[in-house]
């Protein structure tokens, strides 16, 4: 499977003369571009292009390459990136267990590591490393929320089921954390898997009163029209991955007024927000998703930092991430001290505008959220 | 635990076992004739469901779909078989398992370059969508129960073909004797084109079938080849009864030990670790069941040949 290189920016550096290329940025991006995950990887891939055309500086080579969602696959590219490509920077995995397998090691090699989606919490607690950091949010984030919300609105019985990997069980745990009713059921299901006939029947039989569902990219969509032909009309609760903008137009209206949960959302009302939806809707042709979002805020992130320092003194590039000193899509942007977010996290509902679904913010249900792994950090 | 859903799990299993047999039945007749081992079964999988989400998505005919990904796929296999694999019969296996895993790759990077990479859907037409009500008062969805009375028809015209006809006969005959058969006067080249079209148009159909419950994407025959060639180990290399047996209880214990094992896990350990516990051997189940088959019948339930 050829490895796609997309070197933008070398082209600017030779016509700007051999001296920049001693200093040129290296940033390396694994993320999935084929497969069942590959709407999540094409969108945080596309939203993090977008800043850097916006940006348009020169001395900086992004090379980017698809992971196909296989950890195996991740090893291999990120050992090259950093051995033989020299890269500073990684980025652009979309999977937890891929990050695992990935991010350790490349921070351990003297690489820094911005997340644009995953963010495990083994490596927000005790494991945190100074050279990682995640853009998006921890793992569990989202899932508290809706935990949260799920309690508020009245449930007191859902089933809850994630697919079998780090994000999965971050995932249930953060629901746990803060939903106060019983569960109906719990459930860990296969990473990929496309038929859920056996999970229905058990929600079916379950006697639920709601069911939470983390299934990111094809996984949702395949989860999502099972269930609508299956009959079974408990309603759906999710985080945002479960219904967010790359997958909804697929599932179809069996998705429609599903309630989920977000730290960011098309209709989230800032002026950078405004300009990032209007300008990535006319690059690409399509809404952007929380996966293009935390791309861009990445991109932005970074260029902020390199504003002020270089990755090769790495103590004062730290520095200048840990500043934030970007425009974020999500409005008010902080670190915390385990260099994972502190943000709002909203309650949005799947709405039809025009004839596109997409989401409405409804509610905010967690004010400047941290993680619950941060006090077991310290670098 | 109540007995509609241990029945509802049951249908389960038969439905996700009766896919499987489509594509095993093909992939057991592939190597039972010609000794060939296809690694890209998987691929015409895939090349079905993507031209039947494409001929869908133009005509809005669903059944003209499901014919257009089956012949799609006989004449994909086709093509590989006289362009490709003819030169493959008298190398040993190694070589085989390289040119068609090559060939899994040029499907791939052939279906991204023509659909894409995202993944496309077939919408069910209203006749076949929604649940039906079963006896004991279990809701099931129909487009499922279709998939199971459609396995069935293929299983049964396929045993027609092959104990039936004059083709089948043949098949039969070059499963024992090539030489002697051909020796005979048989268009040996020409039977082995059409077994293997005949093979890649049920691998085309079953995933054009699953198509509008599944999401039709990249890379979607791999999971499914790999349980394939599960399913004819398990029933004996070269037997579609053989398949048809093994696919059954590969989709059985598939879908059974994914519902049962966390609960069984649940009687003495705590629930969240009991269920990732569950989920993690449930995953293993077949391979455990395989393993079982293989210790107490090395040539499969069915297989004829001595090891």
């Amino acid at each position: 499977m050829g490895a796609r290189l997309l070197a933008i920016g070398t082209a600017l550096a030779l016509t700007a003369g051999a001296a920049a290329t001693a200093q040129d940025v290296r940033v390396g991006m694994i993320t999935t571009l084929s497969g069942g995950g590959a709407s999540l990887g094409l969108d945080a891939r596309d939203g993090f292009m977008l800043a850097i055309e916006q940006d348009g500086r020169e001395g900086l080579e992004i090379l980017i390459e698809d992971d196909e969602r296989s950890p195996d696959r991740a090893v291999q590219l990120a050992d090259r990136l950093v051995q033989a490509e020299d890269v500073d920077i990684l980025t652009g995995i979309i999977w937890s267990n891929l990050l695992m397998a990935v991010a350790p090691s490349a921070t351990a090699q003297g690489v820094f590591y911005l997340s644009v989606n995953a963010a495990p919490s083994q490596l927000a607690g005790a494991n945190c490393n100074p050279l990682y950091f995640s853009v998006s949010y921890q793992n569990d984030n989202l899932h508290e929320a809706a935990g949260a919300y799920a309690s508020s609105a009245g449930y007191a019985n859902t089933f809850i089921m994630a697919p079998n990997y780090p994000a999965g069980t971050d995932s249930l745990t953060g629901f746990k954390r803060f939903y106060e009713g019983e569960l109906a059921g719990e459930v860990y299901t296969e990473l990929g898997q496309t038929d859920y006939a056996a999970e229905i029947s058990q929600i079916r039989a379950s006697g639920a009163d709601s069911v939470f569902i983390f299934l990111p990219g094809g996984m949702g969509i395949a989860f999502v029209r099972q269930y609508a032909e299956s009959g079974v009309d408990i309603p759906l609760i999710g985080p945002a991955f479960s219904f967010d903008q790359g997958i909804l137009p697929a599932m179809g209206e069996a998705a429609l007024g599903v309630y989920n949960t977000a730290n960011w959302s098309n209709d989230l009302d800032n002026e950078t927000n405004a300009a990032f939806v209007a300008s990535f809707q006319e690059a690409y042709g399509r809404l952007p998703s929380v996966y293009a979002a935390y791309g861009f805020d990445t991109a932005n992130l970074m260029l902020s930092a390199l504003d002020t320092a270089s990755p090769d003194d790495a103590e004062a590039f730290q520095a200048a991430l840990e500043a934030a000193e970007f425009d974020s899509v999500r409005g008010e942007f902080t670190f915390n001290t385990n260099h994972h977010p502190i943000q709002d996290i909203y309650v949005r509902e799947v709405v039809m505008d025009g004839d596109v679904l997409t989401n409405r913010i409804v509610e905010t249900a967690m004010e400047d959220r941290g993680d619950a792994y941060a006090d077991q950090c310290s670098f | 635990m109540t007995a509609a859903l241990i029945a509802e799990q049951v249908l389960n299993g038969l439905q996700s076992g009766i896919m499987l047999f489509l594509m095993a039945a093909g992939l057991t007749l592939i190597f039972g004739v010609m000794g060939l081992i296809n690694l890209a079964h998987g691929s015409l999988f895939m090349v079905g469901a993507f031209v039947a989400a494409a001929t869908a998505a133009m005509t809005g005919h669903f059944v003209l779909a499901l014919a257009a990904g089956m012949a799609a796929a006989a004449a994909a296999g086709a093509l590989v078989e006289v362009v490709v694999l003819r030169r493959l019969y008298d190398r040993d296996h190694l070589d085989q398992v390289l040119a068609t895993f090559a060939l899994i790759l040029i499907f791939t990077e052939g279906t991204r370059a023509v659909f894409g990479s995202f993944p496309l859907y077939i919408d069910l037409p209203l006749w076949l969508s929604g649940p039906v009500t079963l006896p004991f008062g279990i809701q099931y969805p129909f487009y499922r129960l279709a998939l199971i009375a459609l396995g069935l028809v293929v299983a049964g015209l396929l045993t027609l073909l092959i104990h039936r006809t004059r083709i089948g006969l043949q098949i039969r005959a070059g499963e024992n004797d090539r030489e002697m058969i051909a020796a005979l006067g048989v268009d040996i080249g020409r039977l082995y084109t059409l077994v293997f079209a005949l093979g890649a148009g049920l691998a085309g159909l079953a995933g054009a079938a699953v198509g509008p419950i599944l999401s039709v994407q990249i890379g979607m025959g791999e999971p499914v080849l790999i349980l394939a060639f599960v399913t004819i180990v398990i029933g004996g290399i070269g037997s579609i009864r053989g398949a048809f047996v093994g696919a059954l209880l590969v989709g059985l214990t598939d879908t059974l030990g994914g519902i049962f094992l966390p609960e069984i896990f649940k009687l003495f350990m705590e629930p969240a670790a009991a269920t990732r516990t569950g989920a993690s051997l449930a995953s293993m189940a077949i391979y455990i069941l395989m393993a079982g088959v293989l210790i107490l019948r090395p040539t499969g339930l069915y297989g004829a040949r001595a090891a």
